[in-house]
């Protein structure tokens, strides 16, 4: 099978054709949005991080800021700066320029947000002429990347949308693609399930290693995530235990090998399933998907949610049929147990992935048609001081 | 991964199937479990996202959902019959110790 994409100068293949408006600090973000207001044909990525951080949170930023930058979906990119910031403004624009596309950069301290809007303006509308002029080839479906996620989840979400999407992951994977997920919060009670999947030693210990450093940081602020799971609402609803819990979540993972664990903000190289350290909650999760460099986000949902992003489809699949009915404006697909279509959870999988590929090649997901998803978030660890 | 109106059967190692919908006790449902079909009578009342067995568990062996074990038989439990925490416990105990996974 194959979809329609645009070749990036790295080999790496877009399917949407972007020019990013990327603030380096949250202090930047006034001009970004300006700029991005007025340039069609602009993503923009703004975000509250890059000051006022300890060392940590401002090598996530950094490193998870160079590869937005990096994205096949972004033609060209304009880094708006403020010039002060923590981040390493420098990395950021060499990552993206060593990946071939053009970078240009606008430093609101040089002679204020006025003068750095103007130049912005002249800026991204050169970039976006250039992008446009870009046009769309035909790629075999081993050119296609997906994550996954599950959010706003119900009895549904275990039984039929979840395991839809992890068929999804399995034909992407079986096609020669790309696959991540994460959520290391989900993972807990089923880890040693994962770590079973890991394709040696180093990785198994690896995802052992997130889960561990995750309920540690928990336990440091007062939190305990993994007492009395699953709940007492949880019973009520079936499920017995927790690791019944945590399968329904990261069943839509799919079944294949696990090549790897990456750091939040790390981009995934290889083909494969890949799992990337991040916590679940929504706007920080999908800019994980982003960093790591999938195309189309798979979104699995029970109660349903509106989430988007900036600059990647996120398709959204429920197993709920009432929920299917109240959110047309947010959900994109149903997939149904029970309903007497007879279909099963692998016709659930060729569906969506059918589904996948048309907006890989261009059809509009209810979230980029509404914009929603114009606030991503960008994971942090420490405290701001 | 076949599914019936009724109950779902997640994946072909799976011994047990979860309700679609509020099952009354006594009535029986066929389901394809490894390309061979097997019907089930329920012994219970299974409400929608419960489970029941679709074969005899013993007492400490694996209750397998989504092709994982789920937790293990605390009694022996019989085919049809209604899975819960009444029969079943997690292998990692309920809020088991961080890294317990070791």
């Amino acid at each position: 099978m194959s979809f329609l994409g645009y070749q990036r100068p790295d080999g790496q293949v877009g399917v949407r054709n972007y020019v990013g408006v990327i603030s380096t600090v949250g202090c930047a973000n006034d001009v970004a949005v300006w700029i991005a207001q007025q340039i069609k044909g602009t993503a923009l990525f703004i975000h509250p991080a890059g000051c006022g951080q300890l060392q940590p949170d401002l090598e996530i930023a950094t490193r998870t800021l160079a590869s937005i930058g990096r994205h096949p979906n972004l033609a060209g990119v304009l880094l708006v700066s403020l010039g002060c910031e923590g981040t390493d403004v420098g990395r950021i624009e060499a990552a993206i320029g060593d990946a071939g596309k053009p970078v240009r950069k606008v430093v609101i301290q040089k002679a204020g947000a006025t003068v750095a809007l103007n130049e912005g303006l002249l800026l991204a509308q050169e970039l976006v002429s250039q992008a446009s002029a870009i046009r769309q080839k035909e790629f075999d479906d081993s050119h296609l990347f997906i994550g996954v996620k599950c959010g706003g989840s119900d009895t549904t979400s275990g039984l039929a949308s979840n395991p839809a999407v992890g068929a999804v992951c399995d034909l992407v994977i079986d096609s020669g693609g790309t696959c991540v997920f994460g959520e290391t919060t989900e993972f807990l009670g089923a880890e040693h399930i994962l770590a079973r999947r890991a394709v040696n030693k180093k990785v198994a210990d690896k995802i052992l290693d997130i889960v561990d450093r995750m309920e540690k940081r928990a336990i440091a602020r007062g939190g305990d995530m993994r007492g009395g799971q699953p709940s007492a609402g949880n019973i009520a609803g079936g499920l017995t235990t927790i690791e019944e819990k945590s399968l329904g979540a990261i069943v839509k993972g799919g079944t294949r090998p696990i090549q790897d664990v990456y750091e939040y903000g790390d981009r995934v190289q290889g083909k494969g399933l890949y799992i990337v350290d991040s916590p679940g909650r929504e706007p920080e999760f999908l800019t994980a998907l982003a960093a790591a460099g999938a195309q189309v986000a798979l979104f699995s949902t029970g109660l349903g949610v509106p989430q988007g992003f900036p600059f990647i489809p996120v398709l959204k699949v429920t197993g709920n049929p009432v929920t299917y009915k109240r959110l047309p404006d947010h959900i994109d697909m149903l997939v149904e147990l029970g309903s007497g279509k007879k279909e099963g959870i692998k016709e659930m999988g060729d569906r969506i992935y059918g589904e996948v590929l048309e907006i890989a090649s261009g059809k509009q997901t209810k979230a980029e048609i509404l914009g929603y998803g114009n606030f991503p978030g960008l994971y942090t660890i420490g405290p701001i001081i | 991964m076949e599914s019936t109106e009724k109950a779902v059967v997640l994946h072909s190692k799976d011994n047990v199937a979860t309700a679609l919908a509020d099952l009354e006790a006594g009535i029986s449902l066929t389901l394809e479990v490894e390309g061979k079909a097997v019907t089930v009578p329920l012994k219970a009342r299974i409400p929608f996202g419960h489970k029941f067995s679709l074969s005899d568990i013993k007492k400490g062996a694996p209750v397998m959902k989504y092709g994982e074990a789920i937790g293990v038989a605390t009694v022996d439990i019989n085919q049809g019959d209604y899975v819960h925490v009444h029969n079943v416990a997690s292998a990692r105990g309920r809020g088991a110790a961080p890294g317990g996974a070791r």
